[in-house]
Protein backbone atom coordinates (compact mmCIF):
# COMPACT_ATOMS: atom_id res chain seq x y z
CA UNK A 1 0.00 0.00 0.00
CA UNK A 2 1.45 3.45 -0.70
CA UNK A 3 0.35 6.72 1.77
CA UNK A 4 -2.80 7.55 -0.25
CA UNK A 5 -4.44 3.99 -0.11
CA UNK A 6 -3.38 3.86 3.46
CA UNK A 7 -4.56 7.55 4.37
CA UNK A 8 -7.97 5.95 2.57
CA UNK A 9 -7.93 3.08 4.04
CA UNK A 10 -7.68 4.54 7.44
CA UNK A 11 -10.45 7.42 6.11
CA UNK A 12 -12.96 5.02 5.79
CA UNK A 13 -12.57 3.35 9.10
CA UNK A 14 -13.04 6.19 10.92
CA UNK A 15 -16.99 6.69 9.32
CA UNK A 16 -18.53 5.23 11.78
CA UNK A 17 -16.57 6.36 14.61
CA UNK A 18 -16.66 10.10 13.48
CA UNK A 19 -20.55 9.06 13.47
CA UNK A 20 -20.83 8.28 17.11
CA UNK A 21 -18.25 10.98 18.22
CA UNK A 22 -20.96 13.23 16.32
CA UNK A 23 -23.23 12.29 19.10
CA UNK A 24 -21.18 11.96 22.15
CA UNK A 25 -20.20 16.29 20.90
CA UNK A 26 -23.88 16.89 20.44
CA UNK A 27 -24.09 16.23 24.22
CA UNK A 28 -21.07 17.97 25.03
CA UNK A 29 -22.08 21.59 23.12
CA UNK A 30 -25.66 20.87 24.91
CA UNK A 31 -23.78 20.51 27.83
CA UNK A 32 -21.30 23.80 27.42
CA UNK A 33 -24.42 26.14 26.85
CA UNK A 34 -26.80 24.55 29.75
CA UNK A 35 -23.85 26.21 32.10
CA UNK A 36 -23.84 29.35 30.04
CA UNK A 37 -20.27 28.87 28.46
CA UNK A 38 -19.97 31.13 25.45
CA UNK A 39 -19.77 29.44 22.09
CA UNK A 40 -16.44 29.80 21.30
CA UNK A 41 -15.32 28.37 24.70
CA UNK A 42 -17.11 25.01 24.23
CA UNK A 43 -15.71 25.01 20.44
CA UNK A 44 -12.18 25.78 21.59
CA UNK A 45 -11.80 22.78 24.35
CA UNK A 46 -13.40 20.23 22.28
CA UNK A 47 -10.94 21.77 19.37
CA UNK A 48 -7.80 21.21 21.90
CA UNK A 49 -9.05 18.32 24.26
CA UNK A 50 -10.83 15.68 22.04
CA UNK A 51 -12.02 13.73 24.73
CA UNK A 52 -15.24 12.96 26.43
CA UNK A 53 -14.59 12.11 29.74
CA UNK A 54 -12.21 15.22 30.37
CA UNK A 55 -14.07 17.94 29.04
CA UNK A 56 -17.21 16.91 30.46
CA UNK A 57 -15.75 16.95 33.98
CA UNK A 58 -13.75 19.70 33.21
CA UNK A 59 -16.35 21.86 32.25
CA UNK A 60 -19.00 20.94 35.06
CA UNK A 61 -16.10 21.38 37.76
CA UNK A 62 -15.82 25.06 35.99
CA UNK A 63 -19.12 25.85 36.43
CA UNK A 64 -18.85 25.36 40.21
CA UNK A 65 -15.81 28.09 39.46
CA UNK A 66 -13.02 25.32 40.57
CA UNK A 67 -9.37 26.67 41.37
CA UNK A 68 -6.77 25.98 38.38
CA UNK A 69 -4.88 22.97 40.69
CA UNK A 70 -7.97 21.37 41.03
CA UNK A 71 -9.43 21.81 37.31
CA UNK A 72 -5.95 20.30 36.50
CA UNK A 73 -5.53 17.31 38.42
CA UNK A 74 -8.81 16.40 37.68
CA UNK A 75 -8.53 16.35 33.87
CA UNK A 76 -4.71 14.66 34.25
CA UNK A 77 -5.71 12.07 36.36
CA UNK A 78 -9.08 11.30 33.99
CA UNK A 79 -6.64 11.24 30.81
CA UNK A 80 -4.08 9.11 32.51
CA UNK A 81 -4.99 6.33 30.15
CA UNK A 82 -3.72 8.05 27.04
CA UNK A 83 -0.61 7.56 28.37
CA UNK A 84 -0.92 3.83 28.44
CA UNK A 85 -2.00 4.34 24.99
CA UNK A 86 0.50 6.87 24.15
CA UNK A 87 3.34 3.89 25.17
CA UNK A 88 1.60 1.34 23.76
CA UNK A 89 1.48 2.95 20.19
CA UNK A 90 5.37 3.72 20.73
CA UNK A 91 5.42 -0.12 20.60
CA UNK A 92 3.86 -0.56 17.34
CA UNK A 93 5.26 1.39 14.85
CA UNK A 94 8.42 0.27 12.95
CA UNK A 95 9.21 2.93 10.30
CA UNK A 96 10.83 6.01 11.80
CA UNK A 97 8.77 8.79 12.28
CA UNK A 98 9.93 12.54 12.95
CA UNK A 99 9.37 14.31 16.52
CA UNK A 100 7.05 16.43 15.02
CA UNK A 101 4.88 13.90 13.11
CA UNK A 102 4.77 11.80 16.81
CA UNK A 103 3.71 14.98 18.02
CA UNK A 104 0.96 15.81 15.73
CA UNK A 105 -0.41 11.93 16.08
CA UNK A 106 -0.63 12.06 19.92
CA UNK A 107 -2.61 14.94 19.16
CA UNK A 108 -5.50 12.71 17.95
CA UNK A 109 -4.75 9.93 20.24
CA UNK A 110 -8.49 8.71 21.87
CA UNK A 111 -10.12 5.49 22.62
CA UNK A 112 -11.01 4.83 19.51
CA UNK A 113 -8.54 5.43 17.22
CA UNK A 114 -6.56 3.62 19.50
CA UNK A 115 -8.32 0.49 19.52
CA UNK A 116 -8.44 0.76 15.50
CA UNK A 117 -5.06 2.21 15.03
CA UNK A 118 -3.70 -1.62 14.89
CA UNK A 119 -6.43 -3.46 13.58
CA UNK A 120 -4.66 -5.94 11.10
CA UNK A 121 -1.42 -6.53 13.71
CA UNK A 122 0.87 -4.64 11.34
CA UNK A 123 2.85 -1.62 11.87
CA UNK A 124 0.89 1.53 12.66
CA UNK A 125 1.81 4.39 10.01
CA UNK A 126 1.78 8.11 9.99
CA UNK A 127 -0.80 8.07 6.84
CA UNK A 128 -3.26 5.46 8.05
CA UNK A 129 -3.36 7.11 11.49
CA UNK A 130 -4.35 10.54 10.12
CA UNK A 131 -6.86 8.82 7.57
CA UNK A 132 -8.17 7.61 10.48
CA UNK A 133 -8.63 10.42 12.86
CA UNK A 134 -9.48 12.97 10.21
CA UNK A 135 -13.14 12.55 10.51
CA UNK A 136 -13.89 11.49 14.06
CA UNK A 137 -11.80 15.02 14.77
CA UNK A 138 -13.99 16.74 12.33
CA UNK A 139 -17.09 15.51 13.48
CA UNK A 140 -16.56 16.10 17.66
CA UNK A 141 -16.03 19.48 16.55
CA UNK A 142 -19.14 19.95 14.47
CA UNK A 143 -21.47 18.28 16.73
CA UNK A 144 -20.05 20.36 19.34
CA UNK A 145 -21.06 23.31 17.49
CA UNK A 146 -24.35 21.46 16.62
CA UNK A 147 -25.47 20.48 20.16
CA UNK A 148 -24.39 23.90 21.36
CA UNK A 149 -26.55 25.95 18.91
CA UNK A 150 -29.48 24.00 18.58
CA UNK A 151 -29.61 23.77 22.82
CA UNK A 152 -33.39 24.40 23.86
CA UNK A 153 -34.50 22.65 20.30
CA UNK A 154 -34.65 19.19 21.68
CA UNK A 155 -36.46 17.70 24.55
CA UNK A 156 -34.45 16.84 27.39
CA UNK A 157 -35.58 12.69 26.89
CA UNK A 158 -33.70 12.54 23.87
CA UNK A 159 -30.31 14.21 25.08
CA UNK A 160 -30.50 12.30 28.28
CA UNK A 161 -30.75 8.85 25.62
CA UNK A 162 -28.11 10.47 23.22
CA UNK A 163 -25.79 9.74 26.68
CA UNK A 164 -25.81 6.00 26.02
CA UNK A 165 -23.72 6.69 22.42
CA UNK A 166 -20.64 6.39 23.42
CA UNK A 167 -20.40 3.46 25.34
CA UNK A 168 -22.00 1.72 22.74
CA UNK A 169 -18.98 2.35 20.46
CA UNK A 170 -16.85 0.70 23.29
CA UNK A 171 -18.68 -1.98 23.55
CA UNK A 172 -18.60 -2.11 19.21
CA UNK A 173 -14.84 -2.07 19.98
CA UNK A 174 -14.56 -4.74 22.48
CA UNK A 175 -16.89 -7.71 22.20
CA UNK A 176 -16.80 -8.66 18.56
CA UNK A 177 -12.13 -9.73 19.39
CA UNK A 178 -13.95 -11.84 22.43
CA UNK A 179 -15.26 -14.26 20.44
CA UNK A 180 -11.61 -15.51 19.06
CA UNK A 181 -9.32 -14.77 21.73
CA UNK A 182 -9.36 -15.80 24.90
CA UNK A 183 -7.42 -13.00 26.72
CA UNK A 184 -9.15 -10.56 25.22
CA UNK A 185 -12.22 -12.44 26.59
CA UNK A 186 -10.72 -12.42 29.68
CA UNK A 187 -9.09 -8.62 29.93
CA UNK A 188 -12.48 -7.44 29.09
CA UNK A 189 -15.00 -9.41 31.80
CA UNK A 190 -11.99 -8.94 34.52
CA UNK A 191 -11.94 -4.78 33.85
CA UNK A 192 -15.91 -4.75 33.97
CA UNK A 193 -15.86 -6.78 36.86
CA UNK A 194 -13.40 -4.88 38.80
CA UNK A 195 -14.50 -1.60 37.51
CA UNK A 196 -18.02 -2.77 39.32
CA UNK A 197 -16.75 -3.41 42.07
CA UNK A 198 -14.73 -0.26 42.83
CA UNK A 199 -18.04 1.64 41.99
CA UNK A 200 -20.55 -0.49 44.03
CA UNK A 201 -17.74 -1.21 47.30
CA UNK A 202 -18.36 0.63 49.91
CA UNK A 203 -15.30 3.15 50.78
CA UNK A 204 -13.40 2.70 46.92
CA UNK A 205 -15.92 4.58 45.23
CA UNK A 206 -14.47 7.51 46.82
CA UNK A 207 -11.22 7.03 44.55
CA UNK A 208 -11.80 9.42 42.16
CA UNK A 209 -13.43 7.78 38.57
CA UNK A 210 -9.91 8.93 36.56
CA UNK A 211 -8.13 6.16 38.74
CA UNK A 212 -11.01 3.43 39.39
CA UNK A 213 -10.87 3.10 35.70
CA UNK A 214 -6.97 2.86 35.70
CA UNK A 215 -6.81 0.74 38.61
CA UNK A 216 -9.59 -1.93 37.21
CA UNK A 217 -8.18 -1.59 33.43
CA UNK A 218 -4.10 -2.47 34.49
CA UNK A 219 -5.67 -5.44 37.04
CA UNK A 220 -7.40 -7.13 34.36
CA UNK A 221 -4.57 -6.57 31.77
CA UNK A 222 -2.11 -7.80 34.46
CA UNK A 223 -4.35 -10.75 34.66
CA UNK A 224 -4.91 -11.63 30.86
CA UNK A 225 -1.32 -10.87 30.03
CA UNK A 226 -0.22 -13.51 33.04
CA UNK A 227 -2.60 -16.48 32.05
CA UNK A 228 -2.56 -15.79 28.02
CA UNK A 229 0.53 -14.25 26.99
CA UNK A 230 0.58 -13.41 23.77
CA UNK A 231 4.31 -14.35 22.81
CA UNK A 232 3.95 -16.16 19.39
CA UNK A 233 1.08 -13.52 17.81
CA UNK A 234 3.71 -10.61 18.73
CA UNK A 235 6.23 -12.43 17.16
CA UNK A 236 4.53 -12.90 13.91
CA UNK A 237 3.34 -8.99 14.08
CA UNK A 238 6.86 -8.00 13.78
CA UNK A 239 7.12 -9.78 10.53
CA UNK A 240 4.76 -8.09 9.60
CA UNK A 241 5.52 -4.61 10.70
CA UNK A 242 8.83 -5.66 9.35
CA UNK A 243 7.84 -6.52 5.62
CA UNK A 244 5.40 -3.17 6.33
CA UNK A 245 8.56 -1.15 7.02
CA UNK A 246 10.48 -2.63 3.98
CA UNK A 247 7.92 -1.38 1.85
CA UNK B 1 -17.06 33.73 34.31
CA UNK B 2 -14.55 36.01 33.23
CA UNK B 3 -12.45 35.67 29.83
CA UNK B 4 -9.45 35.38 31.90
CA UNK B 5 -10.80 32.44 33.87
CA UNK B 6 -11.89 30.68 30.79
CA UNK B 7 -8.60 31.61 28.77
CA UNK B 8 -6.34 30.24 31.49
CA UNK B 9 -8.80 27.09 32.23
CA UNK B 10 -8.55 25.80 28.53
CA UNK B 11 -5.46 26.40 28.56
CA UNK B 12 -4.63 23.90 31.49
CA UNK B 13 -6.69 21.61 30.18
CA UNK B 14 -5.18 21.77 26.68
CA UNK B 15 -1.89 20.65 28.54
CA UNK B 16 -3.61 18.09 31.10
CA UNK B 17 -4.62 16.35 28.34
CA UNK B 18 -1.96 16.89 25.99
CA UNK B 19 0.84 15.69 28.38
CA UNK B 20 -0.51 12.18 28.70
CA UNK B 21 -0.65 11.30 25.21
CA UNK B 22 2.13 13.05 23.69
CA UNK B 23 5.13 12.33 25.91
CA UNK B 24 5.07 8.27 25.64
CA UNK B 25 4.84 8.19 22.27
CA UNK B 26 7.19 10.75 21.21
CA UNK B 27 10.04 9.86 23.82
CA UNK B 28 10.06 6.50 23.72
CA UNK B 29 11.91 4.85 21.19
CA UNK B 30 12.95 1.41 22.08
CA UNK B 31 11.08 -1.23 21.36
CA UNK B 32 10.09 -3.49 24.65
CA UNK B 33 10.80 -7.26 23.96
CA UNK B 34 9.36 -9.25 27.20
CA UNK B 35 6.69 -11.12 26.21
CA UNK B 36 4.86 -10.13 29.22
CA UNK B 37 4.85 -6.84 28.77
CA UNK B 38 4.23 -7.32 24.93
CA UNK B 39 0.95 -9.14 26.02
CA UNK B 40 -0.18 -6.13 28.38
CA UNK B 41 0.03 -3.59 26.02
CA UNK B 42 -1.92 -5.82 23.84
CA UNK B 43 -4.82 -6.56 26.47
CA UNK B 44 -4.83 -3.28 28.00
CA UNK B 45 -6.87 -1.11 25.10
CA UNK B 46 -9.67 -3.75 25.68
CA UNK B 47 -9.64 -3.64 29.45
CA UNK B 48 -9.57 0.59 29.49
CA UNK B 49 -12.98 0.36 27.27
CA UNK B 50 -14.30 -2.36 29.16
CA UNK B 51 -13.70 -0.35 32.95
CA UNK B 52 -15.36 2.77 31.04
CA UNK B 53 -18.32 1.21 30.22
CA UNK B 54 -18.98 -0.78 33.36
CA UNK B 55 -20.59 0.00 35.19
CA UNK B 56 -20.93 3.53 34.05
CA UNK B 57 -23.61 3.09 30.78
CA UNK B 58 -26.30 1.72 32.93
CA UNK B 59 -26.31 5.19 34.41
CA UNK B 60 -25.85 7.38 30.81
CA UNK B 61 -29.49 8.11 30.18
CA UNK B 62 -30.76 8.87 33.86
CA UNK B 63 -33.33 5.40 33.42
CA UNK B 64 -31.57 2.72 35.04
CA UNK B 65 -33.73 0.27 33.23
CA UNK B 66 -33.83 1.37 30.00
CA UNK B 67 -30.18 1.78 29.66
CA UNK B 68 -29.88 -1.71 31.05
CA UNK B 69 -32.03 -3.08 28.21
CA UNK B 70 -30.14 -0.64 25.80
CA UNK B 71 -26.77 -1.81 27.08
CA UNK B 72 -27.94 -5.79 26.85
CA UNK B 73 -29.04 -4.97 23.10
CA UNK B 74 -25.75 -3.28 22.42
CA UNK B 75 -24.34 -6.28 23.73
CA UNK B 76 -26.05 -8.52 21.72
CA UNK B 77 -25.89 -6.60 18.27
CA UNK B 78 -22.25 -6.09 18.68
CA UNK B 79 -21.46 -10.22 19.47
CA UNK B 80 -23.40 -10.31 16.20
CA UNK B 81 -20.81 -7.63 14.70
CA UNK B 82 -23.40 -5.51 13.67
CA UNK B 83 -21.02 -1.78 12.75
CA UNK B 84 -20.26 0.44 15.57
CA UNK B 85 -22.66 3.72 14.18
CA UNK B 86 -25.49 0.79 13.71
CA UNK B 87 -25.40 -0.18 17.48
CA UNK B 88 -24.75 3.52 18.75
CA UNK B 89 -27.76 4.26 16.62
CA UNK B 90 -30.26 1.74 17.48
CA UNK B 91 -29.22 1.55 21.28
CA UNK B 92 -29.47 5.39 21.56
CA UNK B 93 -33.09 4.59 20.01
CA UNK B 94 -33.59 1.74 22.38
CA UNK B 95 -32.85 3.63 25.49
CA UNK B 96 -34.78 6.78 24.01
CA UNK B 97 -38.60 4.81 23.38
CA UNK B 98 -37.83 2.82 26.45
CA UNK B 99 -37.53 6.13 28.30
CA UNK B 100 -41.23 6.38 28.43
CA UNK B 101 -41.69 3.33 30.15
CA UNK B 102 -39.72 3.30 32.94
Amino acid sequence: MNTKERFLSGFKKGIPVAIAYLAVSFTFGLAARRSDFPLWFGALISATNLTSAGQFTGIELLRLGAGYLELTLAVLVINLRYALMSFSLSQQVKIRIRPATRFAMSLFLTDEVFALANEKGSAVTPAYYFGLATLPYLGWQIGTIVGYLSGGLFPTRVIAAAGIAIYCMYIAIFLPPMKKHKGIALAVLAGAVISCGLYYIPGLNKIPMGFRVILAAVAATLAAAALFPKKDTAEQNDETTDREAEQ
Amino acid sequence: MNLTYLLISAALMFVATLVPRVLPFVFIKRKVTSPFLKSFLYYLPYAVLASLTFPYVLYATGSLPAAAIATAAALLMSFFELNMASVAAISFLIAFGLGYLF
